[in-house]
């Protein structure tokens, strides 16, 4: 299973943080430090595979944000490559040209649409139709629920 | 309008802060806005503000007063609220949190919402940060959804339970029965939620489908009908045959047919591929399929992206040892991965490569090897020399071969090979007895072609002064002699002495190898002896001891130098986990000739033995304390502590016996009464001890304590000699104890 998903700039700023075990604060720091340095001293050309401590770390650059999740020994890192893929997928559907500052600006719901995508280290749902369906649906409740709160109440 | 306006306004606030310092006192002056709007009644920004601390604390800014403002909104009944409080729950509290207890009852409640969008942030949020306790409590809960909801929230549930069975095993047997029935579903979403106890025929059932006919176009990714669902089943199956063979056997089709079938054109179909080969070498599958496995692996390393080639890498070397002959058959394409560009993939292959040496291909893939070497990135190079130097010893066909390959390494890569090569091949070097011309030619030349390789230079001074007359006898079967002289050779050495590339360690050997030819070469006794006079006065403290030894031989000891310098003879190689610890005890070890007789002059053999110690010995390496006293009988300190010091001192009795000697002081300023050495010693050993010479041991060392130990080995097992000593002793009221393990025994006598 996936342990911890990164989103960072190129000058090393978190932009979203999915932890898929549970881990102290101070353990978080550490490795958001640590993956952040090896993944920017990376060379242009390298493979998109890095070892750290017993995990195998899978890393994509899309623009100015790195992707960069972290796996067991026993996953499949090449699917791995294919699941950021997927993400940025889904959230190039929503946001429409999705750029790092859609993410900045609007990261509650970057973490809505993984929680439809991604839940408890697994894979949840492979259709995009169907993620892309839930998050619309979603965000209309909200809508809906916030008209209906702020209708005075007779 | 835009409920995330505010939000938004303070992030740009934020990013536009021209330094720390600013961006600090604009959070500052935010936290303590949202920490005031916390403690207002409700005003309908809660989840804004909740926002906005979930944004500062992704910079990097402490947010833990915001844990409970997460439960109250996830207590709220607006959507809205409840997202944003199940995302700051996800973020800020985890299960150590006391907090996180809180809600638990508002997620039981949600798991219960009459809208499915509430109900999966539950969900959701229990599968992240679900710690034990709650997973027990809301576990019914789960199985409830997953038997009786709709899709969307059954496979939330399914992967929540995945979580929990994680967290708490006991409960898998709980939603084993519900999770049958979801794989009889033919919904994508579902069957990817899959947990361990799954039913086989209905897994090959639905994989065959996704293989063979048709695809649903949203599933689809570059033509390959959802990779992510045929990689869940593949990896489920790999959990079913693993040590399985009935289950393994039928699945054995399928797995072939997705290995013919899938298009590896596309990242995603050799991600499918890849799963294959990994199930198909974790399960018990016939041979025929696992070669179907190692090309596919084949092929992969063929592939443009250098992904892929990576990881046919890493998956080679896992089954290298298992499919040995399947894996050879690819060494070409190996060993042609020594030269990509990419440096983790040119480690694999190095590893690879190393793992593929054998004694029928050594010689071409040592030619491979050592050009690898030569050209290797430098964070490779230690790797590199040292796999070298292992398949070499396992498979090398002659020994000329052996010495040749060892001097290619270390005029390439010397600074990098580990400490014991210098030892070790001087030990080759003395076995090869046929080859010492040769040997002592080639390092002549390699002498004086560069003196910037510590190890080459030691081995090639050592081997100078151990054989210099064959080298100045000018004739040679292997090799083209060189006609020299013997101040040619002098002068070589001397070069090494005074060199500021030397290390002392070299300029040790040097000085060491100078005085050896003092008996083997005629004309120029003379310089040598002006030489070590010479050192005589050198600041190096260690070079200083030498010279004067060196000097004491030529005057007082002269008609003994040519028996303390003659031809060393073949050095046996010493076990390898003879625990001193250090390469320097080791080599000590390897140096002293295997027999000594007791019968000769004692006074003859120690200086010798101090003489050849140098060659060796690696300064600063050894960590035991070395004392000589009485014409170098040493004595080995084994215990200093709270002033308490343990000497001891061994002599050989017999063949089988030992006798050891511990003599105790006390430097502290308080008397030690009854003071007691308990001894123990392996199963092999017999072990005698005599009565101490007392038990008080005064302050301040005005007087030692005596005790012999004798120790008997009849079988000769081994001959490893350990000793456990145990001491106890009474000091300024309190009683002490401890223990030390002693396993290596100073001086020759002793082995």
């Amino acid at each position: 299973g996936m342990r911890f998903l990164l989103l960072f700039s190129r000058q090393g700023r978190l932009r979203l943080q999915k932890w898929f075990t549970p881990t102290p604060e101070r353990e978080k720091k550490k490795i958001i430090r640590d993956m952040t340095t090896m993944v920017l001293a990376r060379k242009p050309r390298s493979c998109n595979f890095l070892h750290w401590r017993d995990l195998k770390i899978v890393y994509k650059r899309y623009a100015s944000l790195y992707f960069c999740l972290a796996l067991e020994d026993q996953d499949n890192e090449l699917l791995a490559l294919e699941i950021l893929h997927r993400y940025v997928e889904l959230l190039d559907k929503y946001f429409g040209n999705v750029c790092e500052l859609d993410i900045i600006f609007n990261f509650e719901k970057a973490y809505f649409i993984l929680d439809e995508f991604l839940m408890g280290g697994e894979i949840q749902e492979t259709s995009k139709q169907i993620v892309n369906r839930s998050i619309e649906a979603s965000d209309m409740l909200q809508e809906t629920m916030e008209e209906y709160m702020s209708k005075p109440a007779f | 309008m835009s409920p995330s306006v505010r939000l938004q306004e303070m992030i740009r606030v934020i990013r536009s802060a021209r330094t720390q310092g600013e961006e600090r006192g604009v959070i500052q002056r935010e936290c303590a806005a949202i920490r005031a709007q916390f403690r207002q009644a409700d005003n309908g920004g809660r989840s804004h503000n909740l926002a906005k601390l979930l944004y500062v604390h992704m910079l990097g800014y402490p947010a833990h007063f915001g844990q409970m403002e997460c439960v109250r909104l996830i207590a709220s009944p607006r959507y809205s609220e409840k997202r944003v409080g199940y995302l700051g729950a996800m973020m800020l509290l985890d299960e150590k949190q006391d907090a996180s207890l809180l809600i638990t009852n508002s997620i039981k409640n949600d798991l219960s919402h009459s809208s499915q969008y509430v109900q999966s942030l539950a969900l959701c949020t229990l599968a992240c940060m679900g710690s034990a306790e709650m997973c027990r409590d809301l576990a019914p809960e789960i199985d409830r959804l997953l038997r009786a909801s709709n899709s969307y929230i059954k496979k939330k549930a399914a992967l929540c339970a995945v979580h929990i069975v994680r967290k708490v095993p006991e409960l898998g047997e709980l939603f084993t029965p519900a999770a049958r029935s979801l794989l009889s579903e033919k919904n994508h979403g579902q069957c990817v939620t899959r947990d361990t106890h799954t039913y086989m025929p209905d897994l090959v059932q639905i994989m065959k489908g996704l293989v063979t006919t048709g695809y649903s176009p949203e599933h689809n990714v570059a033509g390959i009908s959802d990779p992510f669902l045929q990689v869940r089943i593949l990896r489920l199956l790999r959990i079913l045959g693993r040590n399985n063979d009935a289950a393994s056997d039928a699945m054995n089709d399928l797995l072939a047919q997705v290995a013919t079938n899938t298009d590896s054109s596309k990242t995603a179909g050799s991600a499918v591929l890849y799963e294959t080969v990994l199930t198909v070498m974790d399960i018990k599958s016939e041979s025929g399929l696992r070669v179907l496995a190692v090309n596919i692996l084949g092929r992969f390393l063929l592939n443009n992206d250098r992904n892929i080639r990576y990881i046919s890498m890493t998956s080679l070397q896992k089954i290298v040892v298992t499919d040995h002959n399947a894996v050879q058959r690819h060494r070409g394409t190996i060993v042609d991965c020594l030269k990509d560009p990419d440096a983790s993939v040119k480690r694999r292959a190095l590893e690879l490569s190393l793992a593929l040496v054998s004694a029928v291909n050594i010689r071409s893939m040592m030619k491979e090897l050592l050009l690898f070497l030569s050209s290797c990135p430098p964070e490779l190079k230690a790797q590199a020399a040292c796999g070298i130097f292992n398949a070499a010893e396992r498979y090398a066909p002659s020994q000329r071969w052996h010495i040749d390959t060892i001097l290619h390494v270390l005029t390439t890569a010397g600074g990098d090979v580990r400490d014991e090569t210098v030892p070790n091949l001087i030990q080759l070097i003395t076995t090869a007895s046929d080859l010492h011309c040769y040997t002592v030619h080639k390092l002549y030349r390699a002498l004086i072609t560069d003196i910037s390789q510590q190890s080459l230079v030691q081995v090639a001074c050592w081997c100078i002064g151990e054989y210099g007359d064959l080298l100045l006898r000018g004739e040679c079967d292997e090799i083209e002699p060189v006609q020299v002289s013997e101040d040619d050779v002098l002068d070589a050495l001397e070069t090494v002495l005074q060199s500021h590339m030397s290390s002392p360690a070299t300029r040790g050997f040097a000085l060491t190898a100078t005085m050896k030819l003092s008996t083997r070469i005629t004309d120029n006794v003379d310089r040598i002896r002006s030489i070590v006079s010479i050192y005589g006065s050198c600041i190096d403290v260690e070079l200083q001891q030498r010279a004067v030894e060196y000097n004491a031989l030529f005057k007082k000891y002269d008609h003994m130098r040519a028996a303390v310098l003659e031809r060393m003879p073949v050095i046996d190689k010493s076990s390898p986990d003879h625990s001193n610890g250090e390469s320097g005890g080791g080599a000590l070890k390897e140096v002293e000739p295997p027999k000594l007789k007791q019968g000769e002059a004692v006074t003859a053999q120690e200086p010798a033995n101090q003489v050849h110690d140098g060659d060796n010995s690696q300064d600063g390496h050894n960590t035991l304390m070395y004392s000589c006293d009485n014409l170098g009988s040493p004595t080995l300190t084994v215990y200093e502590k709270n002033g308490v010091t343990l000497k001891l001192h061994c002599h050989k009795q017999s063949e089988t016996g030992l006798t050891v000697t511990l003599t105790a002081s006390n430097s502290s300023d308080w008397d030690m009464s009854s003071f007691t050495l308990q001894a123990a010693v392996p199963k092999s050993v017999q072990l005698h001890m005599k009565a101490p010479s007392g038990d008080f041991l005064p302050a301040r060392g005005t007087a030692t304590l005596t005790q012999t130990v004798l120790l008997n080995n009849p079988n000769k097992v081994g001959l490893q000699w350990a000793l456990w000593i145990r001491m106890s002793y009474t000091s300024q009221g309190s009683a002490f104890q401890d223990t030390m393990q002693i396993d290596s025994f100073p001086g020759p006598a002793c082995h």
